[in-house]
């Protein structure tokens, strides 16, 4: 295949993974208006409970036994089974459309040279890890969240962050490019599923404190706020190391060779430490009399403000960060002092 | 993070005398008020509220331009804001990472670190060695049990679950017997949690040793070399230099190189039209005078290791050789003149100063186009390579204000007392030459030559003493934060007791972490503990 014809594959797959991803967000959608009919209650402690990831209802559910509940059943079942299967292919076309990405340059190289790229390979990594934790974590509920942002996000690179393939700057021709930016992705990729978790704990607590007994809608089907808590705790304190790796190892070996200092307080690198000062703050706050729970959480998502802005801010906001490779102005021709 | 409580106790102030009679409720003695003070200081909520203040104070940093960054930019910052420029200074924003307040908070930071650190030591060193403690009471308490009944003795049961607790690597408090017919097995693992916290922590005091060592000792130059002159390693050769705040200029290795050509890929074709790749700047360099030449291929993101000094590649650009005559003749300005790059096809800026020229000084500022195109009678530059270059220079003649005795960028032209020089009717005049044509000024003020275009490469220079100290640091601070976050520190107890001529198993998992889940790892055990012939009833 030609380096045209991988480049378009790669689009044609992108536009197919959003499509396969709206196709699973309206599955779980559906999965969930059929669940409003089961009482709240029943289903919180089941949701809670499962240890499998699945929101269907198991055998041992206490919503009866008539006959209209078991077909009830059945089509929340196959809903939501049906939105995991489309959230596989999705991933799977998506991990296509990357890889085309990849072949389409020439010489071939890795997937994340540009924002576009980044933010593909990024989305890739929340579908991925989402997956690859649902069981563990029971996350089933988080499946129509993750698939609806994972397709925002998709769009949003589409729309606004679309580059041509074009061959790297010789300043990212490197090794480092490969190991540095795949744990940066990978990182964010956990900080933001940690994110969604810390968002649905803050809901969820507060619609705990209000109406202790009766929280309705999508709420009461999220896990006790202690279960949120920790699955968020599980994605950052996994984020954590990445990012230190990616910020404070890769990142200053890979400054060291190309820039002449291995720490050179480019914006982008301020913006990667005070990332991780925030993350090293939120771990602290975890275990801090005071800071437990929400004041954590809210810490958490500043963190993930931090480097959300970190990526998109200062590619568009700094002209002077040498990180900027939102355009594509050379880091070899840089401005003298 | 220090478990003590701030009851400082009566008498705890001035120790081995009496207390002072009529002091008053609350006051402290000096003493005392330390210990508060540093038990404040200490405190995780501290820590954490100091750790969020680093975040804060890092942000003006990326805001405002920074002198050790980019000179250049912050230069210009003060310049279009005269006003609060004053109190930008007097607030160090201007070099945020070395202000005293920044210092203020990562030293204080670390003070609280260190009399957090110390204490958890010594407790773990206390620790260390401890046995696990005894099995509570009623292990049905805990939030997480089970329990199981067995045909097999107490005995066989509880040798079982040794063995089976020791295959999981728990260490077991030495046997128990609780009277006849009972005993139980108290089991802990995870002690390596505390070193990787401790690790992790220690680490980044290491770090910061051998940062500072850089900033302190090290230093950073950047040097524009024309292609085949050379460079020998000392200060005077530097345009920009940046020393550590204890620099001195004996480290600075002598070693010296010659830049003997360079050569860029151009590409043509593709997406990537008129960019630029594969910097290559052949040097020949000996690492001291009078030892013997070496030669080295330097590239982006391959340094040139020289003792403890690197040079990098870091900018590439042209220097247009333009000779200015003035009206007797005589050559008043020479040579290859370094055009600093404007973008990315490298149309270039640079003046020429020629404050020798009679009867008024000459100076020249415009533009140099490496592939120039002439479009619909604008100038276009179309790309970096050179393959149709010309300069396009308007002349300035009078005072350049090079007579006052002040230092004068050679990039900024100073025209404020200079007069532009003009055509026959009124319009600027413009200098517009290719390689080898010459053009004659009116008025019979000289010629300017242009002869033809040398490229030149930006080098950097440093010297980051430490850098293997920090690398060192951070790596250990990854294993101890591995371990501090992925290490469960668990106790586990079985408990059996015979009971109608059965055996109850009782157990017990209990995670001191806070962020594990140890509902499975106890389910888990009861698994492999219960006899496969009693699971199937």
């Amino acid at each position: 295949m030609t380096d045209p014809s991988w480049e378009a594959l790669s689009q044609q797959a992108v536009a197919a993974a959003g499509a396969v991803y709206f196709l699973a967000m309206l599955s779980h959608l559906v999965e969930w208006s059929l669940l409003r009919k089961v009482p709240a209650s029943a289903e919180v402690a089941r949701v809670s409970a499962g240890a499998g990831g699945d929101l269907a209802l198991d055998e041992s559910g206490t919503s009866g036994s008539s006959g209209t509940d078991e077909t009830h059943e059945r089509r929340v079942l196959m809903a939501g089974r049906l939105g995991l299967l489309l959230t596989w292919l999705g991933a799977g076309v998506h991990l296509v459309a990357l890889v085309a990405r990849g072949m389409a340059a020439d010489p071939n190289r890795v997937p994340w040279g540009n924002m576009y790229e980044f933010t593909l390979s990024g989305t890739f990594v929340v579908a991925a890890l989402y997956l690859a934790t649902r069981r563990r974590f029971a996350l089933g509920w988080m499946a129509p969240i993750v698939v609806a942002t994972v397709l925002v996000l998709l769009m949003v690179a589409e729309i606004w962050l679309y580059a041509p393939v074009s061959p790297l700057t010789e300043a990212l021709n490197s090794p480092w490019l490969v190991i540095h930016v795949v744990s940066a992705v990978i990182a964010t990729g956990a900080f933001t599923l940690g994110g969604i978790t810390s968002v649905l704990y803050l809901l969820k607590e507060r619609a705990a404190a209000k109406h202790p007994e009766r929280t309705t809608g999508y709420l009461a089907r999220v896990p006790a706020p202690a279960v949120l808590d920790r699955v968020s705790y599980r994605m950052h304190a996994f984020g954590f190391p990445v990012w230190t790796f990616a910020v404070l190892i890769t990142g200053p070996i890979w400054a060291h060779e190309a820039w002449a200092s291995y720490w050179n307080w480019d914006p982008k690198e301020v913006w990667a430490f005070i990332t991780w000062v925030v993350y090293a703050a939120y771990l602290h706050a975890r275990s801090t009399a005071g800071f437990k729970g929400r004041n954590a959480a809210i810490i958490a998502l500043v963190g993930l403000a931090t480097l959300w802005f970190n990526f998109i801010g200062i590619n568009f906001f700094s002209s002077s960060s040498q990180h900027s490779y939102a355009d594509a102005s050379s880091a070899v021709a840089s401005p003298l002092d | 993070m220090t478990g003590t409580d701030l009851d400082a106790g009566p008498g705890a102030g001035a120790a081995g005398e009496p207390r002072p009679d009529g002091r008053r409720a609350g006051e402290l003695t000096p003493r005392e008020l330390g210990r508060w003070a540093w038990r404040q200081l200490t405190s995780m909520r501290t820590a954490l509220i100091l750790l969020l203040l680093l975040a804060l104070a890092a942000v003006p940093g990326s805001v405002v331009p920074q002198q050790g960054v980019d000179a250049l930019a912050a230069s210009r910052w003060r310049e279009d804001h005269p006003r609060l420029t004053p109190v930008y200074e007097w607030l160090d924003l201007f070099d945020v990472y070395g202000s005293v307040w920044f210092a203020a908070i990562y030293v204080l930071l670390m003070i609280s670190l260190v009399g957090c650190i110390i204490p958890r030591t010594l407790v773990y060193a206390r620790n260390i060695r401890a046995v696990p403690p005894a099995a509570p009471r009623n292990l049905g308490r805990l939030p997480d049990h089970a329990s199981y009944e067995s045909q097999e003795g107490v005995e066989e049961v509880l040798e079982q679950a040794r063995a089976e607790l020791r295959r999981r690597r728990y260490r077991l408090r030495p046997v128990e017997a609780e009277g006849p017919g009972a005993g139980a097995v108290s089991a802990e693992r995870g002690y390596l949690r505390e070193v990787g916290n401790l690790v992790f922590h220690l680490s980044i005091i290491v770090v910061l040793v051998g940062f500072a060592m850089g900033s302190l000792f090290g230093y950073k130059g950047g040097v524009i070399v024309l292609v085949g002159n050379g460079f020998s390693n000392n200060l005077t050769q530097y345009d920009d230099f940046v020393p550590g705040s204890a620099f001195s200029a004996d480290e600075m290795e002598p070693f010296s190189f010659d830049v003997e050509d360079f050569e860029v890929e151009w590409l043509t074709e593709g997406r990537a039209r008129g960019q630029a790749r594969n910097f290559v700047a052949q040097l020949r360099y000996r690492e001291e005078p009078g030892a013997p030449e070496q030669d080295y291929d330097l590239r982006v993101n391959h340094p040139l290791q020289i003792g403890d000094s690197e040079v990098f590649l870091v900018g590439h650009g042209y220097a247009p050789v333009i000779t200015v005559r003035d009206e007797r003749g005589e050559v008043v300005a020479s040579g290859p003149r370094v055009f600093l790059p404007q973008d990315q096809s490298f149309l270039s800026f640079g003046v020429i100063k020629a404050p020798a020229a009679e009867p008024d000084g000459l100076g020249l500022e415009g533009l140099f186009y490496p592939t120039f195109v002439n479009i619909g009678g604008d100038p276009v530059n179309v790309m970096g390579d050179t393959l149709n270059p010309a300069i396009s220079m308007l002349v300035y003649r009078g005072d350049l204000g090079l007579d006052g005795g002040r230092s004068q960028s050679v990039y900024i032209l100073e025209k404020d007392d200079a007069e532009q020089v003009t055509k026959a009717d009124g319009s600027p005049l413009r200098v517009d030459l290719q390689p080898g044509a010459t053009q004659e000024l009116p008025d019979g003020l000289g010629s300017v030559t242009f002869e033809g275009v040398q490229p030149w490469v930006r080098v950097q220079v440093s010297q980051s003493p430490g850098k293997v100290v920090a690398l060192v640091g951070v790596v250990a601070a990854l294993l101890g934060l591995l371990g501090s976050l992925f290490i469960r520190p668990r106790r586990v107890w079985v408990r059996a007791r015979r009971e109608g001529g059965r055996t109850v198993v009782d157990l017990a998992a209990l995670d001191r972490s806070g962020g594990g889940d140890v509902a499975l790892v106890l389910a888990d055990i009861v698994e492999s503990l219960r006899p496969a012939a009693e699971k199937e009833q």
